[in-house]
């Protein structure tokens, strides 16, 4: 990590004018080349092995019999291999299959991770550039309101979906008419997330250049569409490390689907399905391996998909020292 | 027609992210479970005539909540596909591993199920004091003399009948190897001081990690039911049904010299250094290890018995036979005093009602029927009815067998499992927390029990 | 026999079908209704203007909160000063702070209370550490992605794959036994002949505990931090080395300042899930041999061993103690604007 000692910072210390830095493409150059110390990523490889290592060991057992997994070790996978995909065939092909199940939870965690975004970064832009009395202590609200554990909601919020809000006796605000359909679990996430979901985008949103959207109030847009042609654009790569993680904690969620996810096991998500082929008496654990391993597939293709957002330079040159 | 609805639905879901209060105009109320006709009781005909009582509600559908999983649930599921196809009921049944903690919050939000499967007399009873449990129908009430007066007293609820039991699993067995017995010259016990003196005698001949007796109360959320059940069978065995009832009632603490002797029984039984745990380690590992593979080392000649229920069976390995000349074998755990008659501690579910639709009564008074029992039977073993007058003769795997024959016999002593119908304070609570406490951190019995006493609610 | 097959097959892509074309018409509706609103809403002009945006932007999120979060923190509240017992009891009567005072002179759940003080500082801090030490190393790496998948992947898995992975790390079987937990295995190999039995020793047993946690959060902490750390261009980066930082300095002067305000994003929020998480303790241990904490304690009194009053005065107990983070973050945020 020394980059005293590296060459290429001496040579370009020697070689560049102190007063006029490098700019666009060679200054990304410039820096990619000192970073890329081999120890830097010697160390990093280091870290993601040992983060790695206890799921290898599931992926390794997904592959073994049950008693093997029981009496010895991972590791002696190989010193004596037992190669099986049992496990496997039993998940895709148990009760059905498990195609049905992944769309479900397709159906559920898209628009509980698209409605919450629009949502919040909405919410956040208004708490940050539209002051007005009050707007501080609505966004501490939503901050505290985070602790608020969901368990506390499953009943008072399934009341609501049920028979609508009633205080003393009297209807406030009647029933959305959604109660058993995949509606009331999308409204249900999408309330869970937004204490978080606020809290970050408005901390992102707070530190975009006042600049730009100054220059843009001058040129007469309005707060609306300065929301959707400057802020929205610029919060990429926030909304999409959040969107990351909607998406996992709504594809991992079982509690708030079986809650609010109706009685028909033809509408369960993969969640639900996993937890039912494990068995009564939890006589078949092994499962949890290759259904685990099955599916983390999606959410890591989701984050690979949208890495490509943490664009960099994104507000290159305006951003304050 | 379906796709309209659910659009009805999202657009309501819509309206209400997009518009401040009072969006949407209440609109469709999405689906119901008891939509369709009923219509008049055509009569059955041919091969379904047997489910002429039955008749008459043909396109509803009964939604039923419990925690029965798979492979289970799908026996239960053909169990009753043969009605469902005759009388067009269906039968629509969702299973959850967190059932306990799922079922209140359900009722309480006003989206209860038809019917729920209770394994617990002590959750029934909490349901029927919330006010939402239904009266069972006068077929169901008929058929309550199918159980022996013990089953029933455990499907009611201050000396009300509300549901009918359902299956029921035998607890008081002793799992083991026939062929290391028979190698070994071991006979199966059949007094508790046989088996005392049987498993002084295997320590001596064993070597190495091997032990008479292996145990694992292991069970993730539920860590320590099995060592309930232990606590159980001592009581019961020892002092017979009438401690055993005011212990579940609290009138008899944990506290109580009666009770602190039932657990110095399994102080020197099962934590006795000498006899456990075979094939893992010491005392101590009987807290960690998962009670799935706890009779594990049977197989492996490492551990000579393990007391576990009769559903135990589903967790031995494919291609483990299961027979009194098999690999594994149960006998019936003998009683503490002798003078104790047959000491039966059992398990089951109860069915209980959430809604009184005329479909729904239908199908509960199918369940409490042995018609039902029987077609259950025929599906899958590892499944045993309570109900008396189901025939004996169908049950073809060996456990069952034996379990019918425990479970059946009028000259029993049975008693249902204490800690599922102590409040949940306690039953699901500090006594798992006090076993766990006993066996893995070498607790005294007369703290666990103090400890348990205190959680008791008022 | 395959005529079934075939209508099987195509009743199972048009359900699928029909499922997604569901969501897939939400999400569409969603943003059709907004573009409406927002197309309607920006003719309005001059003193209209602002209060109308506010409302429309402010409005969503606030009926929703207040829906699903404040109605029934509010319910919560009015529980923990009864005597309810389980959900749905009939019969409940008052009895003012008689929880809260159980809850602050009950020796186990004062102890759980010191555990659950003991996690908000450990896990947070290394964690976000950790993280940032990725996120840092990995910033101009060529092939960043694969050791950022590899951290990553422990957040993918849920709570429950999490309790199955690492019962191969800490599973305890007697020395004289093949191993089957990982961690055991190691330690013998370096010559601890007689390891403990790792997860019923406190007060190991809770830092082990924690350790799974720290798992799961470091990949969150990094990606976060990772696109902040993108935000800052490479010409302030180039400059700064012009100016002959390097390394640490670099870190410590440049990088860091400029990521401030997410560090403190990211670092309250792995509190707050850490004070609210349960699922590890829960399915690990149970809460047993000394490592419960309160959001696990609170969850069990309240669905599973019926005792909702005071399951609900812990609720509140977690609620309040999180006022201290919001105050500081208050105050940040204040001193943020006034730089502004």
């Amino acid at each position: 990590m020394s980059a005293t000692t590296d060459p290429m910072s001496a040579t370009s210390a020697t070689s560049t004018d102190v007063k006029k830095p490098l700019t666009g493409p060679a200054a990304t150059r410039a820096v990619r080349t000192a970073f890329s110390s081999p120890t830097a990523s010697i160390v990093a490889i280091a870290i993601g092995v040992l983060w790695t290592i206890p799921t290898f060991g599931l992926f390794i057992n997904s592959f073994r019999s049950k008693s093997d997994a029981a009496t010895s070790g991972w590791w002696m996978f190989f010193v004596h291999p037992s190669f099986s995909l049992d496990g496997y065939r039993q998940v895709l092909t148990g009760q059905g299959g498990l195609f049905i199940p992944l769309v479900n939870s397709l159906a559920i965690t898209i628009p509980a991770t698209i409605i919450p975004i629009f949502v919040a970064s909405m919410a956040g832009y208004a708490l940050a550039w539209m002051r007005f009395r009050g707007s501080d202590a609505i966004f501490f609200t939503f901050f505290a309101l985070q602790v608020v554990p969901l368990q506390m909601a499953l009943v008072p919020l399934q009341q609501y979906y049920v028979h609508g809000l009633r205080i003393a006796g009297i209807t406030v605000l009647p029933s959305p008419g959604v109660n058993g359909t995949l509606a009331q679990i999308w409204l249900s996430h999408t309330m869970f997330s937004l204490p978080l979901a606020v809290f970050l985008l408005h901390n992102f949103i707070a530190q975009l250049p006042g600049s730009l959207i100054e220059a843009a109030r001058v040129d007469g847009a309005s707060h609306l569409r300065i929301f959707r042609s400057v802020v929205l654009p610029l919060s990429m790569p926030a909304i999409a490390s959040f969107s990351i993680f909607q998406f996992l904690w709504v594809w991992n969620d079982l509690l708030v689907a079986k809650t609010f996810g109706g009685s028909n096991p033809a509408l369960q998500p993969v969640t639900a399905r996993m937890q039912s082929l494990t068995g009564s008496y939890g006589s078949h654990l092994e499962l949890l391996a290759p259904a685990g391993f099955l599916t983390i597939v999606v959410p890591v293709i989701v984050f690979l998909a949208l890495q490509r957002y943490f664009v960099r330079g994104l507000l290159a040159g305006s951003v304050k020292g | 027609m379906k796709r309209n609805a659910r659009f009805a639905a999202v657009a309501a879901g819509v309206a209400a992210l997009a518009t401040v209060a009072g969006c949407s105009s209440g609109g469709s109320s999405g689906t119901s479970s008891s939509a369709g006709g009923g219509g008049s009781a055509a009569a059955l005909t041919g091969d379904c005539a047997k489910y002429q009582d039955y008749a008459g509600h043909s396109g509803k559908t009964v939604t039923m909540f419990g925690s029965i999983l798979s492979p289970e649930s799908d026996s239960l599921n053909s169990s009753w596909a043969d009605f469902s196809k005759c009388t067009g009921i269906t039968i629509q049944y969702t299973g959850s591993n967190t059932f306990e903690s799922d079922l209140p919050v359900k009722v309480n939000g006003g989206n209860a199920p038809n019917l729920a499967i209770i394994p617990q007399p002590g959750l029934l009873a909490q349901m029927v004091a919330t006010g939402a449990v239904k009266d069972p129908p006068a077929g169901t009430v008929k058929n309550e003399d199918n159980w022996n007066a013990a089953w029933k007293g455990y499907g009611s609820v201050d000396g009300k009948f509300y549901a009918a039991p359902m299956s029921a699993n035998m607890k008081s067995l002793v799992w083991y190897s026939p062929k290391y017995f028979k190698d070994n010259g071991f006979t199966v016990p059949t007094t508790w001081a046989d088996m005392m003196s049987l498993s002084d005698q295997m320590a001596g001949k064993m070597t190495g990690a091997a032990k008479p007796w292996c145990g694992g109360i292991g069970s993730g959320t539920a860590s320590g039911w099995p060592a309930t059940d232990w606590l159980e069978e001592v009581v019961l065995g020892k002092y017979g049904g009438q401690v055993y009832d005011d212990w579940i009632s609290h009138k008899v603490k944990f506290s109580d010299p009666q009770i602190q002797d039932a657990m110095k029984v399994i102080t020197d039984w099962l934590q006795n250094p000498k006899w456990v745990n075979g094939g893992v380690g010491d005392v101590k590992t009987i807290a960690t290890t998962t009670f799935q593979n706890a009779g594990l080392p049977i197989l492996k000649n490492e551990c000579g018995m393990l007391q576990q229920a009769s559903f135990y069976e589903a967790q031995w390995p494919k291609g483990t036979k299961v027979g009194p000349d098999g690999d594994v074998f149960a006998f019936k755990l003998p009683a503490v005093d002798p003078s104790i008659k047959t000491p039966v501690e059992g398990g089951g579910e109860f069915v209980t009602a959430f809604s009184d639709d005329p479909a729904v009564q239908a199908v509960q008074n199918y369940l409490s029927s042995p018609q039902w029992a029987e077609s259950r039977i025929k599906v899958a073993p590892g499944w045993v009815s309570a109900n008396e007058k189901v025939d004996q003769s169908l049950y073809t795997d060996p456990i069952d067998q034996l379990s019918a024959k425990y479970l059946a016999d009028p000259s029993a002593t049975f008693r249902f499992d204490a800690s599922d119908a102590m409040p949940a304070a306690v039953g699901a609570g500090a006594e798992w927390t006090g076993m766990v406490d006993w066996f893995g951190s070498g607790k005294s019995s007369a703290d666990v029990a103090k400890a348990i006493d205190a959680a008791w609610p008022s | 026999m395959s005529a079934t097959y075939v209508s099987l097959a195509s009743s199972v892509a048009g359900q699928a079908a029909t499922t997604l074309l569901g969501a897939v018409e939400a999400v569409l509706g969603f943003v059709a209704i907004l573009a409406i609103v927002f197309f309607v809403a920006g003719r309005a002009t001059g003193r209209l203007e602002k209060p109308l945006a506010v409302i429309i932007c402010l409005g969503p999120a606030l009926f929703l909160v207040a829906l699903g979060l404040v109605i029934p923190a509010i319910t919560t509240i009015n529980n923990s000063l009864t005597n309810q017992q389980f959900l749905g009891q009939q019969k409940t009567k008052k009895v003012g702070l008689k929880n809260y005072v159980f809850a602050f002179t009950d020796p186990y759940t004062q102890q759980t209370i010191v555990r659950t003080v003991l996690w908000l500082v450990i896990v947070p801090a290394v964690a976000v550490g950790v993280g940032l030490l990725v996120a840092l190393l990995v910033d101009r790496m060529k092939y960043a992605s694969i050791p950022k998948t590899m951290v990553f992947l422990p957040t993918a898995i849920s709570f429950v794959g999490a309790a199955v992975i690492w019962s191969y790390v800490y599973n305890y079987v007697t020395p004289s036994q093949p191993q089957t937990g990982l961690l055991s295995q190691v330690v013998i190999k370096l010559g601890w002949s007689n390891p403990p039995n790792w997860l019923i020793t406190p007060p190991l047993n809770t830092f082990l505990e924690m350790v799974i946690m720290i798992w799961i959060q470091a990949g969150f902490a990094m990606v976060v931090l990772g696109a902040a750390l993108k935000a800052i261009p490479d010409e302030v980066i180039e400059s700064a080395r012009m100016d002959g930082a390097s390394g640490f300095r670099l870190f410590r002067t440049i990088q860091v300042p400029m990521i401030r305000n997410t560090l403190v994003v990211v670092l309250t929020t792995v509190m707050i899930t850490t004070l609210k998480v349960f699922d590890i303790v829960f399915t690990i241990n149970n809460g047993n041999f000394k490592t419960d904490v309160l959001a696990r304690q609170m969850y069990a009194d309240m669905f599973v061993t019926s005792q909702v009053a005071r399951g609900s005065a812990l609720a509140v107990i977690l609620f309040l103690a999180v006022l201290p983070l919001v105050l500081y973050n208050v105050r940040q945020l204040r001193r943020e604007r006034e730089i502004r």
